[in-house]
């Protein structure tokens, strides 16, 4: 219970807890219902009741008197147990759930949307997604998204892996939008799978009749049943409900801060669209050059050594090279700048940036266009960065440079590797062609 | 039939134990939606483009699937909904979280209920209420309780208004295509308030005077006005019968029409429920397949189902022989009730023993399907014909009906029709609907501004009329139609200003403008200092009061002011000597009449005179004038 102060000394006089039914009788009204909990930021004057109407309201507790009408049991989220009978004719699907607005539910403690769903309550609430296979829940972790972070990453790919060695013809990962594309891109590197991985979330929550979260699922399903052996981001692909694009998990990026379609592919067109169910690979994709990779029978791989200690910093005008001295002094391994236009930052940063490298801290330019290919040729400040020994993300986005050194610094102490591999294209993070088609899609 | 005559001449409602609430929905005229800044206002524009959707039922906070939330959720809709770029915005499609609540709307809230004497509550929490027949973008519209334990007194005695809540209004149903329901977005979040009272009216009489005075209450604060704006729904039960919701009443005059149908629905129902006790009524659970005795029938509805590869499937009523066809309201029969279900399942109708044989189906096929479903003489079958599952849901809701109605009458939320009767819209929603809207701060209302706000309160319609009849020594029809189409506050600080006659100033307020809004003129241009410069001309004599109108059109009709208008139209009064001039010559060009008939041509003079200064000068002063010239002679 979040009450506190005065509001907790009402409730205690009456010995009333949450649930019970009470009558606050106050100069000219009194009011009837049953007590709920208070956000926990809020004031101490009021009590929250809830009316026979179904309203709530909170009531002012000063020169009130209060009596308990009804002890009540508070109220719990209740639903049947899933009876799942396995399909022969069905595939094996795992969904690992890790919180966020796929998987959540009020919450009487704050009155807000609480990641508090297990993957069975999932089930529950998407009984549909039974029909199209067989579908097994595990909630390995229970956080915003924007609380994830690299060890994360790696207990999420270690159970991806322990579902498909245990059989699973394909993994859908329920995760919060917030820093989705980060963790795709980190499964990316970090697996070698043999089957679909696929990330979905939900941007309305599932609570509500309006959420994508149905959906979504419904699509990830049908990507994890396909032959896109990836690590893939399942999300809407318009502001119309059934469609959905499946977009490659290192070249993938939340775009939008509410809307449903907001996962773009940027500088690649999503691999798929899976409308109703079906799964309709990009006709643009070259099937005999093998855009994208297959199902096989083969074991999955772990690549899960990572270094934590990397940062991603923005270059805006006024920057000081303070900010990469700290990072340096503070004995971090490796930067990523995100820097302007085809990949800069001010000139008087360079000195920085030379320490830094000369310290042996890979720096890594990617730029905050977002759009597009860095090219450290073109201005003299560009060309001096080079010289000061940066590497060029290409055109991978940010977040996904970000991801790609924090792993490449788990496999190799060498920085002419880590240069190698961070420019090297292992997972589809690196397109070497532009087109016209690749922009604001 | 002799029930039917003999309950409308025998309803005692006290007797019958009659209870009737009201509830009304009236939409605030602010700036911006309730919780996005998009404007208040309906538009006929072509939708700049649509987007798809679906609902779901979800948990509410409960932990419960809301009766009539399922039922909705069984119909699998699909609904689109019109956009535009400018005049909606991403939330209103559920594309982005609310805004924070609009803070007039919630001031207007707390006038109302300010105005009906109820306690305004500490703390405004907004709640979702689940509404999934598609009309709100979210599943659930948004609502707050402001305000309960109010009263208004009536000449029927003290009606206690329980409820004022201030919600979102929904988007505006357009139509239905390729079986998606078609929503428009402009009408969604236009703040309304809900205002409940208690069911302790007791005449059908006195429901339309709570209506007509909660409306006077409404319209002295800033709410919409004209069709659509203002909605009211009753909620009747006799004591053997159930609270049934009406929905929809826009007519105050129909509404005691609309108790009575109600009322005798209820005792009939009551009367059918009866009978069937005593004939031991019996619902088969069970759906059977009876395409096979009806593949060469000329029913056109049965061979185009058949023909399109759908079903026609039967279900067995014990004991509801000839009661199927009892009429409950004026032209609705039991079978109409049944019907009601079968069509939320999306199926066109049902036929049933008690009217067959008809529509193409014969007696034979009667007796086929009888014998089939092994029919006693007290037994009814009922068939609908449509696509399978279409079909079977249909007769799995008319089974559960039918179960009902030996049972009790059942709760339900019906739409008003236009003739006073009522058709079923679905089961009354049970409190498991609400849960809390998290994306928006609970709002304090502190006593310090509420007691602000109740000092200031508006005048109400009927004490502003009484006032201006008074003050302005107004006749009791031109201060109502002031009030009544709310023009006293302009009428008024008009008067302030002007030193014209409150009748003149008034008529053209109440009527004038009128007839030009009906003449189809820009009546927006003519501003209260418009009008103020209007009667300034005539006060100062520069035109008539008669030309008054012509003025106001030829501002109307684009002319930049009063004075041009006046001028362009050539309305300008002359003075003196230009009228004396114009009467000379008049003088001078009948000279002829003068010499024969003297004074006895002052008739005919003063005709031709007011043909050329009509508008331009004063009636008496030319009457004058010329008077004097002819004596003169």
């Amino acid at each position: 219970m979040s009450y506190r102060g005065a509001s907790k000394q009402f409730l205690d006089s009456q010995n009333v807890s949450i649930g019970d039914k009470i009558r606050i009788t106050k100069k000219d009204v009194f009011y009837e219902g049953m007590v709920l909990d208070r956000a926990e930021d809020a004031d101490d004057e009021h009590v929250v009741l809830k009316m026979a109407s179904g309203y709530n309201m909170g009531v002012n507790i000063t020169d009130s008197r209060i009596e308990l009408l009804e002890k009540g049991e508070k109220p719990e989220i209740e639903l049947p147990p899933v009876d799942v009978e396995r399909d022969n004719h069905k595939k094996d699907i795992s969904i690992i759930s890790t919180g966020g607005t796929v998987a959540s539910i009020i919450d009487y403690k704050t009155g807000a949307v609480h990641p508090a769903f297990t993957a069975d309550d999932l089930l529950r609430a998407t009984p549909e997604l039974l029909e199209h296979a067989n579908v097994r829940g595990e909630a390995i972790l229970n956080i915003l998204s924007e609380n994830m972070k690299p060890e994360y990453w790696v207990k999420t790919a270690r159970s991806i892996a322990d579902e498909i060695n245990n059989g699973a013809y394909g993994v859908v990962v329920a995760h919060g939008t917030d820093t989705m594309h980060y963790t795709s891109a980190a499964l990316s590197f970090i697996m070698d799978t043999p089957v679909p991985v696929v990330l979905t979330g939900a941007q309305r929550s599932s609570d509500r009749p309006s959420s994508d979260a149905f959906w979504n699922l419904m699509g990830s399903i049908a990507a994890a049943k396909s032959d896109v052996a990836e690590v893939t981001v399942c999300m809407h692909a318009e502001e119309d409900d059934p469609a959905c694009y499946l977009h490659r998990g290192t070249k993938v990026r939340k775009m939008h801060t509410s809307r449903r379609d907001t996962f773009r592919s940027i500088n690649t067109e999503p691999i798929a669209r899976i409308q109703n169910g079906n799964l309709k690979l990009n006709k643009n994709m070259d099937y005999k050059k093998r855009d994208y990779k297959r199902r096989e029978e083969s074991e999955v791989v772990l690549h899960d050594d990572l270094e934590s200690k990397v940062a991603l910093v923005k270059s805006y005008p006024g920057i000081s090279a303070e900010i990469l001295d700290l990072y340096v002094d503070r004995g971090y391994r490796g930067i990523v700048i995100e820097g302007t236009g085809l990949g800069h930052c001010p000139d008087y940063l360079i000195p920085a940036v030379s320490r830094a490298t000369d310290s042996g801290i890979p720096v890594v330019m990617a730029s905050q266009c977002l759009y597009g290919k860095v090219n450290m040729n073109v201005y003299s400040t560009g060309r001096e960065l080079l010289s000061a020994g940066v590497i060029s993300a290409l055109d991978m986005l940010p977040e996904t440079a970000y991801v790609k050194l924090v792993w490449t610094l788990g496999q190799t102490d060498n920085n002419e590797e880590v240069k190698k591999i961070m420019q090297t294209n292992l997972k589809g993070e690196i397109e070497s062609r532009s087109s016209k088609k690749f922009f604001l899609i | 039939m002799h029930l039917i005559i003999a309950t409308v001449i025998l309803m005692d409602y006290e007797e019958l134990g009659l209870k009737i609430g009201l509830e009304i929905h009236q939409q605030l005229n602010t700036d911006e939606k309730l919780f996005c800044p998009c404007p208040c206002e309906l538009t006929d524009k072509k939708p700049d483009y649509k987007v798809l959707r679906n609902l779901r039922p979800t948990q509410s906070e409960l932990g419960k699937i809301d009766r009539a939330a399922f039922e909705e959720s069984r119909r699998k809709l699909q609904f689109i909904y019109e956009a535009y770029k400018d005049e909606t915005c991403l939330v209103e499609l559920d594309e982005e979280p609310p805004h924070p609540l609009n803070r007039e709307a919630l001031k207007l809230s707390l006038i109302i209920a300010s105005l009906l004497n109820m306690n305004v509550v500490d703390e405004f929490h907004t709640m979702r209420k689940q509404v999934i027949d598609g009309s709100n973008t979210g599943g659930f519209q948004r609502t707050g309780l402001v305000a309960t334990a109010g009263y208004m007194d009536t000449e029927y005695g003290r009606v206690s208004i329980e409820n004022l809540c201030l919600e979102e209004d929904a988007a505006r149903r357009i139509g239905q295509k390729k079986g998606k329901v078609v929503f428009r977005l402009d009408r969604l979040g236009i703040p309304l308030v809900e205002i409940t009272t208690d069911p302790s009216m007791k005449h059908p009489q006195q429901v339309k005077e709570v209506a007509y005075q909660i409306g006077q209450v409404l319209r002295s604060t800033k709410v919409k006005r004209g069709l659509g704006t203002i909605r009211q729904d009753l909620n009747i039960s006799i004591r053997d019968g159930a609270r049934v919701e009406l929905k929809g009443v826009q007519d105050l005059d129909l509404m005691p029409n609309m108790v009575e149908n109600e009322v005798k629905r209820q005792i009939n129902l009551v009367g059918i429920m009866k009978e069937l006790q005593s004939r031991n009524a019996n619902v088969v659970d069970e759906i059977y397949d009876v395409g096979e005795l009806l593949k060469d029938t000329e029913s056109k509805i049965i061979s185009k189902a058949i023909l399109e590869g759908g079903s026609v499937l039967a279900i067995k009523l014990e004991g509801f022989s000839g009661l199927i066809g009892r009429e409950v309201q004026p032209g609705r029969r039991f079978g109409t009730e049944l019907a009601g279900y079968a069509k939320k399942m999306g199926v066109s109708g049902l036929f049933h023993t008690d009217e067959l044989p008809a529509y193409g189906v014969t007696q034979q096929e009667v007796d086929a399907v009888s014998k089939f479903l092994k029919l006693d003489e007290n037994d009814a079958f009922i068939l609908v014909a449509d696509e399978g599952e279409k079909a079977r849901n249909a007769l799995l809701e008319v089974l559960r009906r039918a179960k009902t109605a030996i049972k009790e009458v059942p709760e339900e939320t019906r739409k008003a029709t236009d003739d006073a009767n009522s058709e079923y819209l679905r089961p009354l929603p049970t409190a498991s609907r609400m849960y809390v809207e998290t994306d928006i701060p609970t709002a304090k209302i502190s006593r310090a501004y509420l007691k602000r706000i109740q000092e200031n309160l508006p005048e109400l319609p009927d004490e502003k009329q009484a006032r201006i009849i008074q003050e302005y020594s107004l006749s009791e029809d031109l201060a109502h139609q002031l009030v009544r189409r709310n023009r006293a506050a302009e009428f008024e600080e008009i008067m302030g200003s002007s030193g014209l006659d409150s009748t003149t100033v008034a008529s053209t307020m109440a009527y004038t403008l009128k007839e030009l809004k009906r003449d189809g003129k820009a009546i927006s241009k003519l501003t209260v200092d418009c009008l103020k410069e209007t009667f300034n001309l005539v006060e100062e004599g520069k035109i008539t009061k008669e030309a008054v109108q012509e003025v106001l059109v030829g501002v109307c009709d684009g002319k930049s002011s009063p004075e041009d208008a006046a001028r362009d139209l050539n309305l300008i009064m002359l003075s003196e000597e230009e009228v004396e001039s114009v009467i000379e010559g008049i003088i001078s060009s009948n000279s002829e009449m003068i010499e024969e008939r003297g004074m006895g041509a002052m008739g005919a003079l003063m005709g031709k005179a007011m043909a050329k200064l009509k508008g331009k000068a004063d009636g008496k002063l030319v009457n004058k004038l010329l008077r004097n010239k002819l004596q003169n002679k």
